[in-house]
């Protein structure tokens, strides 16, 4: 039972195929989307988007977004999308180093929760850039 | 005679010269108009997604208090002008400056800009308008993370009650050739706002965790999604106004030669007759 995914940013539309589900992490815990959900409408949280089609797994990375369900299809709406392989590993980790940095010496005037939010999503990145080799393999669930 | 044929022919060299340039710079904006239009095209989906599910949502709500959306009274106005960092477009940074001078000069102390791009920061900055912030050096490629910045900046300093409105200026790509500057009002948002006033009951939708939260959400996306499509509008705009400007100083130019080359060949027919009857003037003397 396949159902209508599309995921778009600003800049282009990112996927756009059928899939069997899809699951993201919202901001009140993870869900999974089957055909024939009801309309829902949900912010995500920093994490990866999970599509499952004909028994393959594809991963990709979100950072901020959110996803719009209707009767036809589900949208995902994001900033920022990316499969593993586009994943700028090295920029990663340095962003990561960067946020650690500030939260340990804690200047005067850090923006905590912003500085946080930057070291989720460079470690959000991290590990899904890890996954590279599993976007590859097929899963038999 | 010869001194002016020497003069004509300098001329038409030098306009020659001039051609080439505007001829190489129409070549150049052809190509990035090309590329503008591929990412303006590329960004409707997102914002029509957005636009759609606020619309479902303010329509689910019915009437809802958010502050985004409610009038107050207006004190203090916030412009965000987008112009282009460099000229020779034609009226292009001209009619978004005149737009909004046209409208703010009667209220100056009332009244701050965000400026996007340095023509209209110079203009303003040189008259003596209070500039809150600038964006320089990327109104021909602009990113999502500027409209961000922006919509930040914006949205702080709007809930902190330091501006009761923001307008954003911007130049509508019509078509190639033509280009309108647009005056648009951001905060409180008229488009929304109609939206909230005709209430209708769309399918059931679930908001999860709930509906004000997810609107919390979605309108400051809104906000930054608009401000996004105005400044891709414009560096599309900006493309189309320097190539119909580089178009029409080559056309200029080919007749300005034109018009030199005849002027040439009449001087250099007359010095030709001039020296005939002298020299026939002359044989005639001998006999």
């Amino acid at each position: 039972m396949a159902f209508k995914l599309e995921i778009v940013t600003p800049d282009k539309a990112f996927f756009s195929d059928e899939v069997d589900m899809v699951i993201v992490r919202g901001v009140e815990g993870d869900l999974a989307i089957l055909k024939n959900r009801a309309p829902l409408i949900t912010p995500l949280d920093i994490g990866k988007i999970r599509i499952i089609n004909d028994g393959e797994e594809k991963v990709a990375a979100v950072t901020d977004g959110y996803i719009s369900v209707t009767k036809e299809k589900a949208t995902v709406i994001t900033d920022s999308v990316e499969w593993p392989e586009e994943i700028d590993i090295e920029r990663a980790e340095s962003a990561k180093e960067r946020a650690e940095n500030r939260l340990r010496e804690k200047k005067e005037g850090l923006d905590v929760a912003r500085a946080e939010l930057a070291l989720r999503r460079a470690l959000n990145r991290l590990d899904i850039a890890n996954l590279k080799e599993f976007n590859n393999e097929k899963i038999n669930q | 005679m010869a001194e002016s044929t020497r003069d004509i022919k300098r001329r038409i060299r030098g306009i020659n010269n001039i051609k080439q340039i505007t001829k190489a710079m129409e070549l150049v904006s052809s190509a990035r108009l090309r590329r503008a239009r591929i990412k303006l095209e590329k960004s409707r989906p997102y914002y029509n997604t957005v636009y759609e599910n606020i619309k479902e949502i303010l329509g689910e709500l019915g009437n809802i208090n958010h502050p985004y959306l409610n009038m107050r009274d207006v004190e203090r106005s916030l412009y965000i002008v987008i112009t282009a960092d460099r000229g020779l477009a034609g009226g292009f940074n001209a009619n978004v400056n005149r737009m909004v001078e046209n409208e703010i000069r009667n209220k100056k102390d009332k009244v701050s800009l965000i400026a996007v791009g340095s023509k209209g920061r110079d203009y303003f900055k040189s008259r003596g308008y209070d500039v809150k912030a600038e964006f320089v050096g990327m109104t021909e490629n602009p990113s999502f993370s500027n409209a961000r910045n922006i919509g930040n900046i914006v949205m702080e300093m709007y809930e902190k009650e330091e501006i009761d409105e923001v307008k954003i200026v911007y130049t509508e790509f019509i078509s190639t050739i033509s280009q309108e500057a647009k005056m648009l009002k951001l905060l409180p948002s008229d488009s929304l706002a109609e939206e909230k006033s005709e209430k209708k009951k769309s399918a059931i939708v679930e908001f999860e965790p709930d509906a004000d939260e997810v609107l919390d959400y979605l309108i400051p996306k809104y906000i930054q999604s608009v401000i996004y499509g105005a400044l891709i509008e414009s560096s599309c705009s900006q493309q189309g106004a320097r190539r119909t400007a580089m178009e029409n100083a080559t056309d200029n130019a080919e007749e300005m030669t034109d018009e030199l080359e005849l002027s040439f060949n009449r001087a250099r027919q007359a010095a030709i007759t001039t020296e005939i009857s002298e020299i026939v003037t002359g044989a005639e003397a001998l006999k």
